[in-house]
């Protein structure tokens, strides 16, 4: 094995030199090329197990089902390898199985939990297919693939997917930067330190027309430029992970599936900007990607990709990891520093930008993990290749992360330009359970809600903002019937001003009224005493400009775009707002206060269990006969729906 | 002397520590003894040469750090967007009602703490919560009494 | 020089200065909070947003650096409105209780709301409750009246370098509280109240001591003694709207007198005393090659500051009391023989431009035989309170004389309210100590000015005497630092807790600008210049206080009344 690993790491520092030192089309010999080729997995002598092991497939199981796995082939004396990859992107079906046969194509199952785990490992190892969990097979030329088997492409999940950055998310293992090498990896750096100086690859990026990823969509290669410019001793380069928007799994994922993919990025950004030292701020909830990441930077280190004289290019560049604490400000560039060096979260004015007075005082670039991610292919295939994809002002592909009511929950990655309602209907399938579609949130706490009548809206950063939502980070979350909207505005208000950092006063006082104004609206007539409702009515004209004065003088982009949830919904949905205000109607049934239980006389047998669980006695009744519930004592907490046996409580 | 002993560790760990090191510092303390006290950060302000006051002011800025030892199984509740859309308001809810305690808080017994995340990031398999680390994925509120009462059986 | 347009009126700019800058010297007013001339600006309160054509949002002009071409717009119905806005947002977190506020007629806030005319609460969430911080002998924390603008953290950080308040938690629940949200009195805090002439509200006041002080005057078996400090006479005026720098002494001791005080005494004669005590101890020192460098122990602050941060210098603090302290001990434990009046009768109060030495007062180091030297402790602040209650027109208020023996005072002792005072009064003691006569240029201008440290090595009669005044706290521990690395060429350092000292201490008037620092120093100056006793020797009443009591510097009595030593304290730092 280690004889191995050093023909390994020869072999593929060659192939580095031979396309990049010596400008050479690869010519690899026989040898070399069955060594590539069973690093691509192209060739394997025994059956391979991929478990889609990303943290989200773990929450489903996966841990499990690698163990059920292992025991199978350990008890039945079967030689097979078991790889634990990062995640392809389909949630809602995992945890997922990929068995690749030798000299067959990979197929890939869903639902694969640990109870069902022996039965498809036998059926597959004696070539059957266990039908039912068949998600489709992997087009592979090399491969002889199956007859019965439809291609993951034609899937409706990836069919109108373009998958640039989660090219390997799933399909390679993420602890192997041979794999990583194996599939041209970290040729962009080579590119970059051999054959371009700083300035042409800040142009390169610059040309190919990619925004930042993080949220505001500033153009990556200018932030480059600046600090390029900017004359120091010393720069930083620093790769934001802090993935804080609720809602939003993409950094995750990209890290845990190929975290080789986003290092590259990060050194190639160092180069161009000339930094020496890196940071990666990640959150510390997210223990899988920092494990994932420590690996990759030591494997990194070991084939002199990174530290010292980087592919003898004389070009040095460390990276440190630093676990964010939990505190969804420090997306914010200026916070993030402020955190790095150890102290509270909070934002700073700016002008002075970071990439003039950053981190310690010096240059620092700030990027986010899917934009690095980016990198690597577009020094390798040049910025035309980029900037073919998209629209006008949005270039390439961004990565969303599907949740909610949806069919299919997941990752997706599309090219700019696609409708959103392609993303929901096609690759999503639609709202789940047959539920009417609401909206979909796109861009967390600082976006917005899209409903139907704007789906047909593209992916592109201007045009979500035409419609009151923004790109944010990617997550995209979709509501049906049953999703408040007055619900959700509340939601993330409450978020925000928990998150908030408190530093000025537009952000920390008027995000607390404006949570309480949209409380308000959802407290119920029992809770009210005298000018309460008057009170309500006011606040809510207010909101308007309250939101206005939030956006206009917040410190930072979180105070910024903070009312942004509320106006929103405000905009798209008002008359739900309207039937909170005067009819006191929450027609999702999700606003507590505002509901009536009852109790139906027919179907209660007076079993005495909602009484005795209710939290305010707010239920009465006789053993054995039916029970009545005191509408001026409940507080709609639904304790008693959820108990009844037989279905007697109603909501209205 | 004595103050060398309690963060001997961290002063192997992170020697010429600097105030760049304070949050891995208190991370890893918390990671070691399960809360903040009084006493480490007293400690680490005299070996970082930083006011008592900043720590702490660092430490009540961000939402890891706690300064009260946990309970046995920590119960995690995902408080994001798309678990909130599934019903994790509901979840935790049941939560506070059936260990009678908010989030931050510890029970009374010392076997459970209960703590709100703002996003685990496994948003495909909403509502999530985790105890002690393992996760459950699409937790209804029914389930949730099922879940403690597994631990409480555990205990017996 | 660049060209920018501000409300329409086209004006030169330096590059690089904020727009802020160029307002104030354009004299175009725009509201501030959390501004602090001479630091980075904080960007926390918003409140000085403009409008710059081209700009999508607001600007706010204390960070945003001008740019040629740039036109301003100070009051845009937009800025004007959502600087309405924010007042109201503060108001809306605020308590309703102006008319029983402290700071009421003296507030920020409230100021902002009258300007702006707020008259309706327009946002509804419940104001923030928290508890009150009284555990501090000087200083009293209000939370539900903070505003969070974050000038006190700053100004303990940044100008003190004492750090014992912080912001803590995040958001809406931010408060600033000390680590573990504990009372002031176990934490690092040295009552040197910068945070309290900081505050824009009335979160931050002092603990005031004024309801004893009326008990004792109305008291007709008290005997009512009161002393002021050297700094009182040059900025009490202030507070009556005077303008900064007038000397108001002759006019204070007549206030003093109306209120009812039994006998007016002067700081600056104890100062006198002080400077004979130290100035003996410090010969005996080098004399002896004992602790050196000695270091000056009349600033409370400073004090507490070493007993907490620097344990090692508690040996090298002069075993003197403070002048309030000195003249609190020969009050009770001399005065009274003399004047045959029961010292449990006596009432000993002390104007003071200093929180801290509300502190000092109640420190058991610091009374003697069991009795407190000083009962109570009025700032200036409470001392300009309390003349305008009892209906006292201070303006044109005859000059009134001190009593004697202890209003007598040289000019030296006035020193002490200014940073490099207190050494420049030793140097003139110290010289003739050495030498057997005044020193011919009695002005020790080395010493003089508001540099952060200022050294010097002087020569007196072939002997060289390494002396350093450290301005504000901030800066003495830059020189003890030094000595901790080995430095050794100092004998005697001067060290103020407040940049500027007394003059700007934490009981001044509220709106201590530099302006005003710099003009009552130069009073204090003139003041040294007019006289005709300017060395703590030649003061009569020291002298005869030694030949009637102390007998000597550093007797026994003088140990007795006017030494004490200090150790290390234990504080949640």
């Amino acid at each position: 094995m280690v004889q191995n690993a050093t023909i390994d790491r020869e072999m593929l520092l060659n192939r580095l030199d031979a396309a990049w030192i010596n400008r050479k089309q690869i010519q690899d010999d026989a040898k070399q090329q069955a060594h590539i080729n069973k690093l691509r997995r192209n060739i394997t002598e025994q059956p391979v197990f991929y478990v889609g092991a990303g943290t989200c497939g773990l929450s489903a199981g996966a841990d499990k089902t690698i163990k059920a796995l292992r025991n199978y082939i350990h008890e039945q004396n079967i030689n097979a390898d078991v790889v634990e990859v990062g995640c392809i992107g389909l949630c809602s079906d995992e945890p997922l199985l990929e068995v690749q046969m030798p000299g067959r194509s990979r197929v890939m199952y869903r639902k694969v939990t640990a109870d069902v785990v022996p039965q498809i490992a036998e059926d597959v190892l004696n070539e059957k297919i266990p039908i039912e969990h068949v998600l489709g097979q992997h087009r592979n030329d090399a491969l002889q693939s199956y007859e019965v088997i439809p291609f993951i492409e034609e899937h409706p999940f990836f069919k109108q997917q373009t998958r640039w950055v989660l090219r390997n998310c799933g399909l390679i293992d993420p602890g192997s930067i041979e794999e990583y090498l194996a599939d041209n990896g970290y040729h962009g750096l080579a590119k970059a330190l051999h054959t371009m100086t700083p300035a042409e690859v800040c142009t390169a990026v610059e040309e190919s027309g990619i925004r930042g990823r993080g949220g505001g969509g500033f153009p990556t290669g200018k932030k480059w430029r600046f600090a390029l410019k900017a004359d120091s001793d010393r720069k930083y380069m620093i790769c934001n992970a802090d993935e804080g928007d609720p809602g939003a799994f993409m950094d995750r994922a990209i890290i845990e599936g190929d975290p080789h993919r986003v290092l590259e990025g990060l050194i190639i950004a160092a180069y161009a900007i000339g930094a020496s030292k890196g940071y990666i701020y990640i959150r510390a909830e997210y223990p899988l990607a920092i494990e994932r990441l420590n690996k990759a930077i030591e494997q990194a280190k070991s084939y002199s990709i990174l530290g010292e004289n980087i592919l003898d290019s004389g070009f040095d560049f460390d990276v440190i990891i630093k676990k964010g604490a939990g505190a969804f400000v420090c997306g914010e560039e200026t916070a993030l520093i402020h955190s790095i060096e150890g102290k509270r979260g909070m934002p700073r004015p700016r002008p002075p930008f970071p990439a003039v007075n950053g981190l310690f005082g010096k240059p620092t670039i700030i990027n986010n993990v899917e934009t690095l991610a980016n990198i690597g292919s577009i020094i390798v295939n040049g910025n035309d290749w980029f900037a073919s994809l998209g629209t006008d002002g949005s270039k390439g592909t961004k990565v969303f992360a599907l949740s909610g009511k949806i069919e299919r929950t997941g990752l997706v990655e599309v090219a700019m330009g696609l409708p959103i309602r392609d993303i929901v209907f096609d690759i999503g399938g639609g709202v789940a359970d047959n539920k009417t579609f609401k909206a979909v949130q796109i861009g967390g706490p600082s976006g917005g809600c899209i409903p139907e009548q704007h789906l047909d809206i593209i992916i592109d950063y201007e045009s979500l903002k035409s419609v009151g939502a923004m790109m944010g980070s990617g997550g995209m979350v979709i509501m049906d019937e049953n999703t408040c909207m007055v619900d959700l505005a509340k939601f993330f208000m409450d978020f925000i001003q928990r998150e908030s950092c408190g530093k000025c006063i537009p952000c920390r006082e008027g995000t607390r009224q404006m949570l309480n104004t949209i409380e308000l609206l959802t407290h119920g007539r029992k809770s009210e005493s005298k000018n309460d409702a008057l009170e309500r009515f006011k606040s809510v004209m207010y909101l308007p400009r309250l939101a206005e004065v939030i956006q206009d003088t917040s410190l930072c982009g979180l105070g910024q775009s903070a009312p942004n949830p509320v106006m929103s919904t405000l905009n798209w949905f008002r008359q739900e707002y309207e039937e909170h205000i005067y009819e006191r109607k929450c027609r999702a049934g999700v606003c507590a206060e505002l509901l009536t239980y009852y109790i139906d006389t027919n179907k209660c047998t007076g079993c005495m269990l909602c009484a005795r669980r209710c939290p305010t006695d707010a239920i009465v009744g006789e053993k054995k006969s039916p029970h009545y519930i005191i509408n001026d004592k409940c507080i709609g907490c639904g304790t008693c729906v959820d108990v009844c046996r037989f279905d007697a409580v109603d909501v209205n | 002397m004595k103050q060398e002993n309690r963060i001997g560790y961290i002063m192997e760990k992170f020697p010429d520590a600097q105030r760049e090191n304070l949050i891995p510092i208190l991370q890893e303390i918390q990671e070691k003894e399960g809360y903040l006290s009084r006493q480490t950060v007293a400690d680490i302000g005299r070996y970082l040469n930083l006011p008592a006051s900043k720590i702490y002011g660092v430490a009540t800025f961000y939402n890891q750090f706690r300064f009260k030892p946990v309970g046995k199984y920590h119960i995690q509740v995902c408080r994001g967007t798309a678990c909130h859309v599934k019903g994790s308001a509901a979840v935790l809810n049941t939560l506070q009602q059936e260990l009678k305690i908010q989030p931050g808080q510890t029970t009374r017994d010392g076997l459970f703490s209960l703590e709100v995340l703002a996003c685990i990031g496994a948003c495909g398999l909403a509502p999530v919560i985790a105890v002690n680390g393992e996760f459950y994925a699409g937790v209804q509120t029914g389930q949730v009494r099922k879940i403690l009462k597994e631990y409480r059986n555990q205990e017996k | 020089m660049i060209s920018i347009e501000i409300d329409g009126r086209e004006v030169k700019a330096e590059p690089g200065e904020t727009i802020l800058t160029a307002l104030n010297r354009e004299g175009v007013h725009v509201p501030t909070l959390c501004h602090m001339e001479g630091l980075l600006p904080s960007g926390a309160c918003r409140i000085c947003s403009v409008e710059v054509e081209g700009q999508d949002s607001l600007t706010p002009s204390c960070s945003y650096p001008v740019q040629d071409g740039m036109k301003i717009q100070t009051n845009s119905p937009k800025a004007v409105k959502a600087r309405k806005t924010i007042i109201e947002l503060l108001l809306a977190n605020h308590p309703n209780d102006c008319l029983y506020c402290v700071r009421n007629g003296n507030c920020q806030l409230q100021d902002l709301a009258e300007l702006y005319g707020i008259r309706e609460r327009r946002y509804l969430a419940e104001p923030c409750k928290h508890k009150m911080d009284v555990s501090s002998p000087s200083i009293i924390r209000d939370q539900d009246k903070c505003i969070l603008c974050g000038k006190c953290v700053r100004i303990c950080e940044e100008i003190m370098g004492v750090s014992a308040i912080d912001f803590v938690k995040r958001g809406s629940q931010s408060v600033i509280a000390p680590a573990f949200e504990e009372g002031m009195n176990v934490s690092g805090c040295i009552n040197c109240g910068q945070c309290v002439l900081a505050c824009p509200t009335g979160a931050l006041r002092e603990k005031s001591h004024l309801k004893e002080v009326m008990d004792a005057l109305q008291d007709p078996q008290r005997f009512v003694v009161v002393q002021h400090a050297p700094a009182i006479s040059v900025t009490l005026a202030e507070e009556f709207g005077v303008k900064p720098g007038k000397d108001v002494e002759g006019a204070m001791i007549s206030a003093l007198r109306r209120l009812g005080f039994d006998r007016v005494f002067d700081t600056a004669f104890s100062a006198d005393l002080t400077i004979i005590e130290e100035a003996t101890e410090l010969v005996q020192r080098i004399k002896q090659n004992e602790r050196l460098p000695l270091l000056t122990s009349c600033s409370p602050g400073w004090i507490k500051f070493v007993e907490q941060t620097y344990p090692d210098f508690t040996q090298n603090l002069s075993t003197c009391k403070s002048p309030q302290q000195m003249l609190g001990a020969v009050l009770k434990h001399y005065y009274t023989q003399k004047e045959d009046i029961d010292i449990n009768n006596v009432y000993s109060v002390a104007i003071m431009p200093c929180t801290a030495k509300k502190y000092e007062a109640q420190r058991p180091e610091l009374s003697s035989h069991g009795i407190a030297d000083v009962d109570a402790v009025l700032t200036t602040r409470e001392l300009a309170r309390l003349i305008r209650m009892y209906g006292i027109q201070f303006e044109g208020l005859p000059a009134g004389q001190p009593n004697i023996p202890f209003g007598r005072r040289s000019s030296a002792g006035k020193m002490f309210a200014v940073t490099g005072g207190v050494m420049e009064a030793a140097l003139r003691t110290a010289h003739q100590m050495i030498t057997g006569e005044n020193s011919p240029e009695p002005e020790f201008k080395q010493v003089r000015g508001l540099k952060g440290i200022r050294e010097a090595h002087i020569e007196i009669d072939g002997m060289t005497l390494g002396i350093a005044v450290a301005n504000g706290i901030q800066n003495a521990q830059i020189l003890l630092d030094q000595i901790r690395k080995g430095r050794d060429d100092l004998h005697f350092i001067e060290v103020m807790t407040c940049p500027g000292g007394c003059i700007a201490g934490g009981g001044q008037p509220f709106d201590t600008q530099p302006q005003n620092i710099h003009a009552r120093l130069q009073a204090l100056y003139d003041i040294d210049r007019r006289e005709t006793v300017r060395t703590s020797h030649e003061n009569k009443a020291v002298q005869q206080l030694y030949d009637e009591f102390l007998q000597q510097p550093l007797s026994k009595k003088s140990h007795e009344l006017l030494h004490t030593t200090y150790s290390k304290r234990n504080v949640l730092l």
